[in-house]
Formats: C-alpha cells, sequence, structure tokens
C-alpha cells in the first residue's frame, strides 16, 4: 500500500536532479576563487619576502618592494574610515530609529541603493570634481580618501541599518514604556546589540576600499612616489593603483613582482573579511534572545 | 462638589469621552472608565474591541507604536491629565509601567534588568552598589522571585524560563515605584502553571499599585481581578464589580459575551 508508485520514481529522480544541478553551480561559484588563490600564491609567493614588503620599489619599478603602496593604503583607507563611518552609522541610526515612513524616507533609502550602483570610474570623476577641484584639497590622500568614502557609504549605512532593525522590535517597546527616550533605548540597548553587524558592515568597507583602483587614480594616488606621504594632503601610492601600473604600464616586470602584489593586496582583503567573521561568530556567540 | 473630589480623589485612571483614530479607523467611540486606586481591574472583549488600545492610551504608547494617532476626550492618571500638551511622554510611562503579551526582559543580566528604569530615572546622586543590590533584591522579592534568581543575578534574562521572564518585566518596573501598571494580556504566553503563579503575583500587588489587565481569558479576569469592564466594537458596553458582572451582567451583549457566545 505505501510501495513507491512510478510516480514517485519520477519525482525521486526529478528531485536528485536538482539538487545536483544546484550542487554543481555553488561548485562553480567556488572554482574560480579557489583558481585565483592557488595562482596567486604558487605564483606571487616567491616574490613575498620581508624586504619585497618593507623596501620602495627600484630599477624603473621592475625591481624592489612595494612598502610606498603598502602604506598608501593604509592612509587611504584609515582616512576613508574615518570620514565614512561616522557619517554612514549616523545616517543608518536615524533612518533605521527616526525616520517616519513617509515618501521622504523612501527616496533617501532610495537615493543609497542608487549610490551602490554608481560605477566607480563615476565616483572617480565626482571626486576629481568634488574634492580635488572644487574643494581645493588637489591631487591628496584627502580627497582620494573622501571619493572611497562617498562610493562605500552605502556598504556602510545598509550594514549598519540592517544590523539595527535586526534588534527585536519587543526590546525598544520595553524601553519606551518604561520611560526612556529614543536617545536612550538606542545608547543602551539597540547599539550594543547591533554592534556585530555594523563592525562587520565596516570592515567590509574596509576590505572593498582598499582594493578600489579608479576612485583614487585622478584624486590622489600616484603612479610612483618611492617616499611615504606625511600627511592627508601627499599624495601617495596605493596597491591597487601599483598593481595596475605594474600590469599594463611599465615594460619588463617580472611576473613574480606583479603576482606578489596582487597576493598582498589579497591577503588583506581576505584577512580583513576573515576578521569581520570572526567578530561576528564571538559576539554572536555573547548575544542570546 | 466635596463628594465628588473626594471621588476624584480615589481614581487611579479617569478616562472621560475617549474616541481614537489610527489615521481614518475610529477603534475607541466615548469610552469612560474609572479605575480606583489600588484595585485590580480587568479589560474584557473580543479581538479588536479596543481593549489594547485603550490600555496603551494610557501611557501614550500608542503614539511610538504607530503614527497618526489622534486621540479626544480626557484621560487623567492621578488627577493629571496626560493628554496636556506640557506632559512629558517619559514621565508619564515612568507613573505608568506596563507588561507585555510576550515577556520583554532586556539581553541584559537579570540584575541591570531590574536597576535599567532606576538608572533612567535617577536624578544626579549615584548608588552605591550595596544601595543598588538593595533595590534589586526588594523588587525580585515583590515578584516572588528573589529565591529563585538570588545565586545567578549576572545570568542572561533572557534565558529565564518564561514564568521568571514575565516577573522580571514586573520587578523591572517597582524601583520607579509606578502608581498604576498596565497589563495586556500577561499570562497568554505561559503555561496554565506559570499563568496561575503571574494571577497569584498580581493579586499580591493589588492595593500598592492599580492594575489595569487586558485578558482573553474568562476566568483570569473572574479569579484576578475586582472589577471588569467589557468592550465591544470600540465602545465600553458594562463596567462593574468582577463578580457582579460575571453573575448579573445587565447588559444582553456582555452576557452572551461571557458565556462564551462569540468573541
Amino acid at each position: 500500500m505505501f510501495a513507491a508508485t512510478a510516480l514517485d520514481h519520477r519525482n525521486r529522480r526529478t528531485q536528485r536532479a536538482f539538487k545536483a544541478l544546484f550542487g554543481l553551480m555553488t561548485l562553480m561559484l567556488i572554482t574560480p576563487v579557489i583558481i585565483i588563490l592557488t595562482v596567486l600564491v604558487v605564483k606571487g609567493g616567491p616574490a613575498l619576502s620581508m624586504e619585497f614588503l618593507f623596501s620602495a620599489p627600484s630599477n624603473g619599478m621592475t625591481a624592489g618592494g612595494i612598502f610606498p603602496a603598502l602604506v598608501g593604503t593604509v592612509w587611504l583607507v584609515a582616512v576613508a574610515l574615518l570620514a565614512s563611518v561616522p557619517v554612514g552609522v549616523a545616517s543608518a541610526i536615524y533612518l533605521a530609529e527616526y525616520a517616519p515612513d513617509n515618501w521622504f524616507t523612501r527616496l533617501i533609502n532610495l537615493a543609497i541603493i542608487n549610490l551602490a550602483g554608481v560605477p566607480s570610474i563615476v565616483h572617480a570623476l565626482f571626486g576629481v570634481g568634488a574634492f580635488v577641484l572644487f574643494a581645493g584639497f588637489g591631487e591628496s590622500i584627502l580627497a582620494a580618501s573622501l571619493t572611497l568614502a562617498v562610493m562605500t557609504l552605502p556598504v556602510v549605512i545598509v550594514a549598519t541599518r540592517e544590523s539595527l532593525q535586526a534588534v527585536p522590535k519587543a526590546f525598544r517597546e520595553a524601553c519606551w514604556n518604561m520611560g526612556a527616550t529614543r536617545w536612550q533605548t538606542i545608547w543602551k540597548v539597540v547599539l550594543p546589540n547591533s554592534i556585530s553587524g555594523i563592525l562587520t558592515g565596516v570592515i567590509l568597507e574596509v576590505s572593498r576600499t582598499s582594493g578600489e583602483t579608479a576612485p583614487i587614480m585622478f584624486t590622489g594616488a600616484a603612479l610612483f612616489l618611492p617616499f611615504l606621504p606625511q600627511g592627508v594632503l601627499d599624495q601617495t601610492m596605493a596597491l591597487s593603483l601599483h598593481l595596475f601600473v605594474l600590469s599594463t604600464q611599465v615594460p619588463n616586470v617580472p611576473e613574480h613582482l606583479e603576482y606578489g602584489v596582487a597576493l598582498v593586496l589579497i591577503g588583506m582583503v581576505l584577512a580583513m573579511n576573515a576578521l569581520s567573521i570572526g567578530f561576528r561568530v564571538y559576539l554572536r556567540g555573547r548575544k542570546k534572545w | 462638589m466635596a463628594d465628588a473630589t473626594t471621588a476624584a480623589k480615589d481614581l487611579a485612571i479617569d478616562v472621560r469621552g475617549v474616541s481614537l483614530w489610527y489615521g481614518t479607523f475610529q477603534a475607541l467611540y466615548e469610552v469612560n472608565l474609572e479605575v480606583k486606586r489600588g484595585s485590580i481591574t480587568a479589560l474584557i472583549g473580543p479581538s479588536g474591541c479596543g481593549k489594547s488600545t485603550l490600555l496603551r492610551s494610557v501611557n501614550r504608547i500608542n503614539e511610538r507604536l504607530g503614527s497618526y494617532v489622534r486621540t479626544t476626550g480626557s484621560i487623567h492618571v492621578l488627577q493629571h491629565d496626560v493628554l496636556a500638551e506640557d506632559v512629558e511622554p517619559a514621565r508619564l510611562r515612568k507613573e505608568v509601567g506596563m507588561v507585555f503579551q510576550r515577556p520583554n526582559p532586556l539581553p541584559l543580566s537579570v540584575r541591570d534588568n531590574v536597576l535599567f528604569a532606576h538608572k533612567l530615572h535617577r536624578t544626579g546622586q549615584r548608588y552605591t552598589r550595596a544601595q543598588e543590590d538593595g533595590i534589586v533584591e526588594e523588587a525580585l522579592s515583590t515578584v516572588l522571585l528573589w529565591d529563585e534568581v538570588k545565586d545567578d543575578l549576572d545570568r542572561k534574562a533572557t534565558t529565564l524560563s518564561l514564568e521568571a521572564q514575565q516577573k522580571l518585566c514586573i520587578a523591572r518596573l517597582l524601583p520607579v515605584k509606578p502608581s498604576v501598571i498596565l497589563m495586556d494580556e500577561p499570562t497568554s504566553a505561559l503555561d496554565p502553571a506559570a499563568t496561575e503563579a503571574l494571577e497569584e503575583l498580581i493579586w499580591e500587588l493589588r492595593g500598592d499599585y492599580t492594575i489595569l489587565i487586558v485578558t482573553h481569558n474568562m476566568a483570569q479576569a473572574r479569579r484576578a481581578s475586582e472589577e471588569t469592564a467589557f468592550m465591544l466594537l470600540g465602545r465600553m458596553v458594562e463596567h462593574g464589580p468582577t463578580e457582579e458582572l460575571f453573575l448579573r451582567p445587565h447588559d444582553q451583549q456582555t452576557a452572551d459575551y461571557i458565556e462564551g457566545r462569540y468573541g
């Protein structure tokens, strides 16, 4: 009575076929990542050394290390964070906690989504106009970082807003009903419980910012500048641009040098992502509701 | 005249002719309700009859939960008009605490939950650790929870049993000495034994606090209240001593409801 019929067999075959199909797609998804990493490690690994990390490029960039570019990337990312995190987190708090649900708020949300969709080269040109020329920062770390900040603002806003909204409404009601103001509610309950999500957003921003090339090309990153920047109004080298330059602009660069730069860059990004995952796991382990 | 004044003084909550709209939807029609100081009053009625809305307008939390709330009429808590222009909602909510359907302790330790409102509302002076311990013990003892949690006050409140969580939600109101506690179906998430424990507790609090409790549970209204008010479709149908209302309802609609003919 309960034995499988022809229909059951057919259903089972279909079910297996789809499972296999989806599995295959997933495999295809991770294949490029594995190939890229393998190639980079194999070809760029030999280039890695203390000297590579801590010396300036030499001999027309066909020898030497990447130190100025490494330091430059850290500068760019740090200044971009300083600019975008306060603005991004504050506006996310406004949108999630204070903004009434009306057409204006929806317009702002739409603008944020669109900001995330603007091509990075357009951001670059905007940066040239707004920061380099109009604000008069010239080609500098400040101009380049602000351009990066504008570009990655949506990441911070969306990540922060989502982690704020993930805090159960019951907690807010509980606070309001004890006579807490909105700000007391946010400060004492909402933020402590959404900090892991916010940090994740910030770290994702770091990894995205450190890899961007177009936005910094015209706004403050130099092709070759063997000195370390002394302040935010200096120009600087950056890893991403350095890689682009080595690959396309300079003849006779030894292959392992290019791969070495790419490896360091992707290593930084992956380390940041790993850090963000670690944060998440740690902070999620602490909160229970 | 003197009598009227004395009578008004005995009222913790005095709702007069209150109509309330959510946008264009009218949820309350000319509702009157008098709640005597220190008494327990149950609000009963079928879902959507406006009893939760009425409850939530007493501490004006309606305004936070849904925008576009418009209220006419007057609501007095301890002779003070809560709808007046100069009322600070935070002050009002300190005086009028609220307990929800689902226990909603904050994701903090038991101790911090009890001290939360206290810390929000203390003015200026710092409390010593010992003073705070005293506050915590007193509040938890009042809700009959002290023995259960006294050895583990740093435990996350959200890991307690639902019964303990709900008791904690009452306990955390007490340190700021509210005069009124609103309860919105406080036992609907609890099992029968926990419900009974909560009802006993609510009964214990009578006298020290004025309690207005919304319930779907007829038996609960009978067991754990002194007066009962029956609402239907946004209107107050009948209000009287609990025993009287259940035994000799004046209104046919009340009789139908308590006999389970609708709702």
